[in-house]
C-alpha cells in the first residue's frame, strides 16, 4: 500500500485546499458538514461502494440539510490521521471512518477535536465523541448458507477467504451452519489467500476449489473475482458486501449486501438536531444493515420462503444463527444445546464449526 | 487424482503466463543494460487500456493490441528521460510505476464496473475432447500459447541474430559498442519498447483473460515479482519461464492443499511461491562467476556517447 501514497498527499492537498475555502462560507444555517474516510477506491462493488451508496443515501434523504465529503483510497495508519485531522480541521462535523485499522487515528484526533463527532466503523475503542458501529454480517452469512445447501449438487461448498480473523471466521462458520440446517451432508472447503483484495489470487482460489468438487462459491475478499469466476465456469456463488449479479447474471443465487444508509441518516439528523451520543452498534437484519441481494429464479420457491421465515426470525429475535448445540470440527462441544452464543464469544471465535474442511490457521 | 493433476497444470500455466509476458519484456530491456522497475505502472497502464478499448469497441483483441502500444507508449516516457536527458534509472523507474499505477486508475474511473466479453481458452473442437491430452495441451488461452511462442522469440533472438548479439554486446558495455558504430541509443530505446509492450501485453492478458475486470491496482505487486524473477533467474529466458511457472505452480499447489484440508498455516502457504522460487532460483544459479558473466555488466548505468 505505501506505493499509493503520493495520490493520498494529493487527496490531503485537495481537503486541505477546500478546507481553506470554506472557512469563510461557515454561517449560522449553513448545511451540516460530514466527512467520510474510505480505505479504498469506492469502485463499483465491494465494502467501500457500499458505505459510498449510503453517504449519496444519506444526502438525498437530508437534501440540503448536509454537504458530504469523501477521501478514498486511505491507508490506515500515520495517512488516515492526517486525512481525518484535515477533515476535522476544514470544518467537519461529523466524520465517519469506516476501516477497522482507522481505529485508533480516529480516537487520537478525536481527543484534539472535542466538539467535533465521530463515527468508527467495525472498531471497538470509543470516547466521548466517538461512537462506533457494525453489521452483524453473519446473519446474512447464515442465510446464504440455506441457499448453498439446497443448490449444491455435489454437496461442497467453497469459500475464497482474505485473512483468518473472527469477523471472517464468524462468516465461515454461520454459512456452513445455515447449508448444514438444510443439507447435513454438505461441507465447506476454504482457501485463504492473505489478502483483501488481489482479483488474480481470488480467481486461482476460486479455480481451485471448483477443480476440487465444489459447486458453489462465496467469498469473503473485496473484488468481483470469484462471482465473475463462477459465471466463467458455469457454478454458482453467493456474492458478499454488493449484489453482483451483472458479474454474474446466472451464477449469482443471492447476495449478502451491506446497507449503512437509514444508519447514516439517522445519526447525521441526529447531529443536526443536537441530539447525537456516542452509540455501540452492533445491527442485523432487524436494523436493516443486512440485506439478502435479489434471488436468482434457479433458487426454489421454498428455499426461498425458508430464507425470508428465517430472516424474519432472526429480526424478530426468535433465532440465532449460533444456537446450540454448536461443535467445532473436531468434535468438541462449543456450546451446549438450547445456549446462544454471547456477543463476546462470537467476537473471539477462532474455530471450524463442524462441517468446514481444515484446521483454522490461527488456531493454536 | 489425473483430474486434480489437469485442473493444476492448466491453472498454472495460466498464473505463470501473466509473470513470463512480463519478465521476458524486462529481460530484454536489462540485457541491453537498462534497468526499467517501472513494470508494475505500465502493467497497468496495459490492463487499463485494453480494458477500455475492448470496452468501448466490443472486441477484446483489438483492447489486447491496445495494452500492448500503452504500456509500450509508458516505456518510451522512461526512455526519454534515461537514455536521452540521462536521468537516473533506478529513481526514473520507480516514478514510471508510481505514475502508472495513478494515471491507469484516473483513466479507468468510467470503466470500473463495466462488463467485458473476456477472451476464452481456444479449445479446438476435436483436438480438446481428446483423453487427458485434449486438456493438458489444448485447453490453454491463447494467451498461454502467446507466452510460449514469445520465449521462443527472445531466445532466437537474443542468442542467435546479429541483432540479438548487438544488443547483448551493448548490455556489456556500450562504450565499446559505440565504437565500433552500434547504435546504442537507438537499440536501448528499442528494448526498452519492447520491454513496456511485453508488460502492456501481461496487463492486458490479466485484464482481458485472467480475471476479466478493470478496477485498480488490479496486478497487485505482480510487476515487482516479474522484477525479481529476471535477476532470480539470472538473465535467462528459460529461467524465466521456469521460474514464472514454479511460481504460480507453488501458489496453486498451496490453494489445493487449503482446500483439501491440509493443516498448515495458511500464512506460511502464502509465503511459499516466493520463498520457493527465491530457494530454487538463487540454488540453480549460485555460481558467483555465471552470475557475473551473466547480469549485463552495463546495467543501470547511464551512457553518452561522448563519455
Amino acid at each position: 500500500m505505501s506505493v499509493l501514497w503520493p495520490k493520498s498527499v494529493l487527496y490531503s492537498v485537495l481537503v486541505a485546499v477546500a478546507g481553506l475555502a470554506s472557512v469563510t462560507a461557515v454561517a449560522a444555517d449553513a448545511p451540516f458538514k460530514v466527512g467520510f474516510v474510505y480505505v479504498s477506491p469506492v469502485g463499483d462493488a465491494g465494502w467501500t461502494s457500499q458505505h459510498d451508496a449510503a453517504r449519496k443515501e444519506m444526502e438525498k434523504a437530508l437534501d440540503g440539510k448536509v454537504v458530504t465529503k469523501y477521501v478514498e483510497n486511505v491507508p490506515e495508519g500515520a495517512d488516515a490521521e492526517r486525512v481525518i485531522r484535515e477533515l476535522a480541521q476544514s470544518g467537519y462535523q461529523l466524520i465517519f471512518t469506516t476501516s477497522f485499522g482507522y481505529m485508533n487515528p480516529t480516537i487520537k484526533v478525536a481527543k484534539q477535536f472535542p466538539k467535533t463527532y465521530f463515527e468508527h466503523a467495525t472498531g471497538y475503542k470509543t470516547n466521548t465523541n466517538v461512537g462506533i458501529y457494525n453489521a452483524r454480517f453473519y446473519e446474512g452469512r447464515y442465510l446464504a448458507g440455506i441457499v448453498a445447501g439446497r443448490m449444491t449438487k455435489t454437496n461442497i461448498a467453497g469459500y475464497v477467504a482474505a485473512f483468518p480473523i473472527p469477523e471472517v471466521v464468524m462468516g465461515i462458520n454461520a454459512f456452513t451452519r445455515g447449508m448444514r440446517s438444510v443439507n447435513p451432508n454438505a461441507v465447506t472447503k476454504v482457501v485463504w489467500v492473505n489478502s483483501w483484495y488481489d482479483p488474480g489470487r481470488e480467481r486461482e482460489a476460486a479455480d481451485t476449489l471448483i477443480s476440487q468438487g465444489a459447486d458453489v462459491l462465496t467469498n469473503h475478499t473485496d473484488s468481483t473475482a470469484v462471482v465473475q469466476d463462477a459465471e466463467a465456469k458455469k457454478v454458482y456463488a453467493i456474492a458478499y458486501h454488493s449484489d453482483m449479479s451483472k458479474y454474474g447474471p446466472h451464477a449469482q443465487l443471492t447476495a449478502v449486501t451491506h446497507q449503512w444508509g437509514a444508519y447514516y441518516t439517522k445519526e447525521v439528523r441526529d447531529a443536526i438536531d443536537g441530539k447525537w451520543k456516542p452509540g455501540s452498534v452492533w445491527g442485523g437484519i432487524r436494523e436493516g444493515l443486512i440485506k439478502m441481494g435479489p434471488f436468482n429464479p434457479v433458487v426454489p420457491k421454498d428455499a426461498q420462503d425458508l430464507v425470508n421465515r428465517t430472516a424474519a426470525d432472526i429480526a424478530a429475535g426468535k433465532f440465532h444463527p449460533f444456537t446450540g448445540p454448536i461443535r467445532d470440527n473436531e468434535a468438541h462441544e462449543r456450546l451446549a444445546a438450547g445456549k446462544v452464543i454471547s456477543d463476546d464469544a462470537l467476537l473471539k471465535m477462532d474455530y471450524y464449526v463442524e462441517g468446514v474442511q481444515g484446521k483454522l490457521p490461527a488456531a493454536k | 487424482m489425473i483430474d486434480h493433476a489437469i485442473a493444476l497444470v492448466t491453472l498454472t500455466l495460466a498464473a505463470g503466463t501473466m509473470l513470463v509476458f512480463a519478465a521476458l519484456g524486462e529481460l530484454v530491456t536489462e540485457k541491453a543494460g537498462v534497468l526499467n522497475l517501472g513494470v508494475e505502472g505500465m502493467m497497468l497502464v496495459g490492463a487499463v487500456a485494453g480494458f477500455i478499448v475492448a470496452d468501448e469497441t466490443g472486441h477484446a483483441w483489438l483492447g489486447v493490441l491496445a495494452g500492448t502500444a500503452a504500456g509500450s507508449a509508458l516505456s518510451l516516457i522512461f526512455a526519454v528521460l534515461t537514455l536521452s536527458l540521462l536521468a537516473n534509472q533506478v529513481a526514473t523507474g520507480l516514478a514510471l510505476s508510481l505514475f502508472g499505477i495513478g494515471l491507469s486508475a484516473f483513466a479507468g474511473l468510467g470503466h470500473v464496473g463495466h462488463v467485458v466479453d473476456p477472451i476464452a481458452p481456444l479449445a479446438p473442437p476435436v483436438l480438446s475432447g481428446l483423453p487427458v491430452i485434449g486438456a493438458l495441451l489444448f485447453d490453454h488461452s491463447p494467451f498461454v500459447y502467446l507466452s510460449l511462442a514469445l520465449f521462443g522469440l527472445v531466445q532466437w533472438f537474443l542468442f542467435h541474430t546479429r541483432a540479438g548479439l548487438i544488443l547483448l554486446a551493448i548490455g556489456e558495455s556500450p562504450q565499446s559498442a559505440h565504437a565500433i558504430g552500434h547504435r546504442v541509443i537507438a537499440v536501448r530505446y528499442s528494448a526498452v519498447a519492447f520491454g513496456g509492450a511485453c508488460a502492456g501485453l501481461s496487463g492486458a492478458y490479466m485484464a482481458l483473460a485472467y480475471a476479466p475486470m478493470w478496477t485498480e491496482g488490479m496486478t497487485a505487486g505482480r510487476g515487482w515479482i516479474a522484477l525479481a524473477l529476471v535477476v532470480f533467474a539470472n538473465w535467462k529466458p528459460w529461467r524465466v519461464l521456469a521460474g514464472a511457472y514454479l511460481f504460480g505452480a507453488v501458489t496453486l499447489v498451496q490453494f489445493q492443499a487449503q482446500a483439501m484440508g491440509i493443516a498448515v498455516p495458511s500464512q506460511f502457504l502464502a509465503m511459499l511461491p516466493y520463498a520457493a522460487t527465491i530457494v530454487v532460483l538463487a540454488l540453480v544459479s549460485r555460481d558467483a562467476i555465471a552470475i557475473r558473466l551473466s547480469a549485463p555488466a552495463s546495467l543501470g548505468r547511464p551512457f553518452h556517447a561522448d563519455a
